[in-house]
């Protein structure tokens, strides 16, 4: 249980990062809404809750780190850093703009906080197993989380690092995988079907919880109960693709196009409804 | 000029490699090395002994290999990830491209079975595209020593780079041709013999039959250069562009293809005062079984082939 405030506030900052993702992708003119959306939540939850991390010192050793497998949702990730703190919000509205420092996909050398440099999918959670085996190594106790799509677990070599975290026995990683059932050509299960999803992972030897992706109170928990018993684990996160504006939930459209101008218009306006209705 | 003698003693770059390996691991607690099913032939299964906790075999599943050195990059590590040259590169292009050269993290693909002498495993295991497509990328040094001496040299001054690194080697004994340590440095090469009617540039197994070919030529009156680059990139452009100066004409050796190699480097090197060239590789064509020795015969990687396309390219212009 985590009390009332905590929650509230992880709220705001979903609905800020939400209206960060829309506002960056808007004025980039390109982008990816969708899946940015979705993995809102959790981001926030990440960033100003469960995460060990200083923004002040983005290469600190002991922090954990964080890969964003599904780079494509880099204004989810872009807007929670810049909340955080990492570096001035006003560059968000910078997004993939040339000569500034936020690139369409998460680029390590040159956006402060971001842990890995990702966009071709099926590399991060294998990025993750070497950060969590260097982890072990060096005796530190800092975790790795890797944020996957499940349109992207379709690739082969989510498998291969998947069959190595379990033999490694790498406990300090905790992968996330954004079900928001949708990937470009269609729902996942009928482009190339991935269920029985839980049953895949643990027979790969891992731990599998399933949660709604969206319940601040049910993220922060099962992170909470994560267990340090030599097997990585993986949050089946069941969420909505464009979570949070009416005319994107759910749909194909908006996972890689912008909003128009009126699009744009409506969308914040929900989204600064929704932040009322946070504060009632 | 540095010194460089042919001699009869044989020796292996993997067993050099795996020794260096072990000196560098004793010295730096930062050595991680990662195989992929392929460390007794890599030689990097003797690391794992010495020092079983910084040894991590990933099984068959190379693509995760280069993406998990990355990732032990990214927290300090200094990794040295090695199985052949045609997995290295072909299979693990892309997590080569996005995970390691695009954020240039620290890791050392060393890549043994490099090249056509590989023998009786044939194409499917002769890489001949290996230093074309790491060259190609930003950010990335591609190296191939022509001996062990040059391989144990190579291992520590790598592991110093702070940055991705390839290094291919062959899978056969090479004769040794230099007796000491010390000459490697990152981006340099080497005048071996010097001459005046051609330059004769070599690398990796290749830098020795290029030795051969100037004592062939020297026979027939003709005065050949010898340069050794062991560095493809960032190649030394300084020395290329003098050889051209010196000698209006370049014959380059490498056991690849022609396309995208040694060849290519040198060529953009003096692309601005452009000398007649020959290059001495595989000619867009894949590999068979075979014994090393018959075939560097049969695809022209020998001395005496060496020597031939110098003659004519003397006679010819
Ligand atoms: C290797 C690779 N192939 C294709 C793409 C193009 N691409 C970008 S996003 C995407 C769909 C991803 O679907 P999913 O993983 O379900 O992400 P989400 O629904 O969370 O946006 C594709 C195919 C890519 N970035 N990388
Ligand atoms: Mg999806």
């Amino acid at each position: 249980m985590h009390d009332e405030n905590l929650i509230k506030e992880i709220k705001r900052k979903a609905l800020e990062i939400r209206k960060w993702v829309i506002e960056s992708v808007y004025r980039a003119g390109s982008g990816h809404p969708g899946g940015s959306l979705s993995i809102a939540d959790i981001i926030a939850c990440l960033y100003f809750h469960e995460m060990r991390h200083n923004p002040k010192d983005p290469k600190w050793p002991d922090r954990d780190r964080l890969v964003l497998s599904k780079g494509h949702a880099a204004p989810a990730l872009y807007a929670a850093l810049a909340l955080a703190g990492y570096f001035p919000v006003e560059e968000l509205k910078n997004l993939r703009k040339m000569g500034h420092f936020l690139q369409g996909h998460p680029c390590m050398k040159k956006v402060p906080g971001v842990d890995m440099s990702t966009g071709s999918l099926g590399h991060g959670l294998s990025v993750a197993v070497g950060m969590a085996i260097a982890g072990k190594l060096d005796g530190k106790d800092y975790r790795v989380f890797a944020i996957l799509g499940d349109g992207e677990v379709q690739e082969g070599e989510i498998w291969e690092a998947a069959n190595t975290a379990s033999h490694y026995k790498l406990d300090n990683l905790i992968a996330i995988l954004d079900r928001n059932k949708l990937q470009i050509d269609g729902p996942t299960e009928e482009v190339m079907h991935l269920e029985p999803l839980p049953w895949r992972w643990q027979a790969f030897g891992w731990d599998v919880v399933e949660i709604d992706g969206h319940n601040i109170e049910e993220i922060l928990d099962t992170f909470h109960e994560i267990k340090l018993n030599e097997k990585p684990t993986i949050i089946i996160a069941h969420t909505i693709k464009g979570k949070g504006v009416s005319f994107m939930e759910g749909t194909l459209s908006f996972h890689g196009k912008p909003p128009s101008e009126e699009q744009y218009i409506r969308a914040m306006s929900e989204l600064e409804q929704a932040e009322r209705e946070v504060d009632d | 000029m540095i010194n460089a003698k042919l001699t009869d003693k044989m020796r292996n770059l993997r067993d050099a490699y795996s020794s260096a390996l072990i000196e560098l691991g004793y010295k730096n607690p930062d050595i991680v090395v990662l195989d992929a099913d392929l460390a007794l032939s890599t030689k990097t299964k003797r690391f794992g002994t010495v020092f079983p906790d910084r040894f991590f075999d990933m099984g068959i599943a190379e693509a995760n290999m280069m993406d998990v050195a990355a990732g032990l990059a990214a927290c300090g590590k200094i990794v040295f990830a090695s199985t052949f040259a045609v997995f290295a590169t072909g299979r693990c292009y892309d997590s080569i491209r996005q995970s390691i050269a695009y954020p240039e993290l620290n890791v050392k693909i060393v890549a043994t079975h490099a090249g056509i002498s590989v023998g009786g495993d044939g194409a499917s295991h002769q890489m001949l595209e290996d230093i074309a497509l790491m060259r190609v990328l930003p950010n990335m040094t591609v190296i191939a020593p022509a001996d062990a001496t040059e391989m144990e040299d190579v291992v520590p001054t790598i592991a110093e780079h702070e940055g991705p690194c390839y290094v291919r080697i062959g899978r056969a004994d090479a004769p040794i041709i230099f007796e000491t340590h010390g000459a490697f440095r990152i981006g340099k090469g080497y005048v071996l013999r010097r001459g005046d009617d051609v330059a004769i540039i070599a690398t990796g197994t290749l830098t020795a039959e290029a030795l051969k070919a100037h004592e062939l030529l020297e026979k027939k009156g003709i005065e050949a250069m010898v340069i050794h680059m062991p560095t493809i990139k960032p190649i030394d452009k300084r020395l290329v562009r003098r050889a051209a100066r010196r000698t209006g004409r370049i014959i380059t050796c490498e056991e690849h293809s022609v396309i995208g190699g040694l060849g290519d480097a040198v060529a953009m090197a003096i692309q601005d005062e452009p000398v007649p060239m020959v290059r001495v590789g595989i000619n867009d064509v894949f590999g068979e079984s075979g014994e090393a020795r018959e075939l560097m015969e049969k695809y022209g990687l020998t001395a005496e082939s060496i020597a031939r396309k110098a003659k004519k390219l003397v006679a010819k212009s």
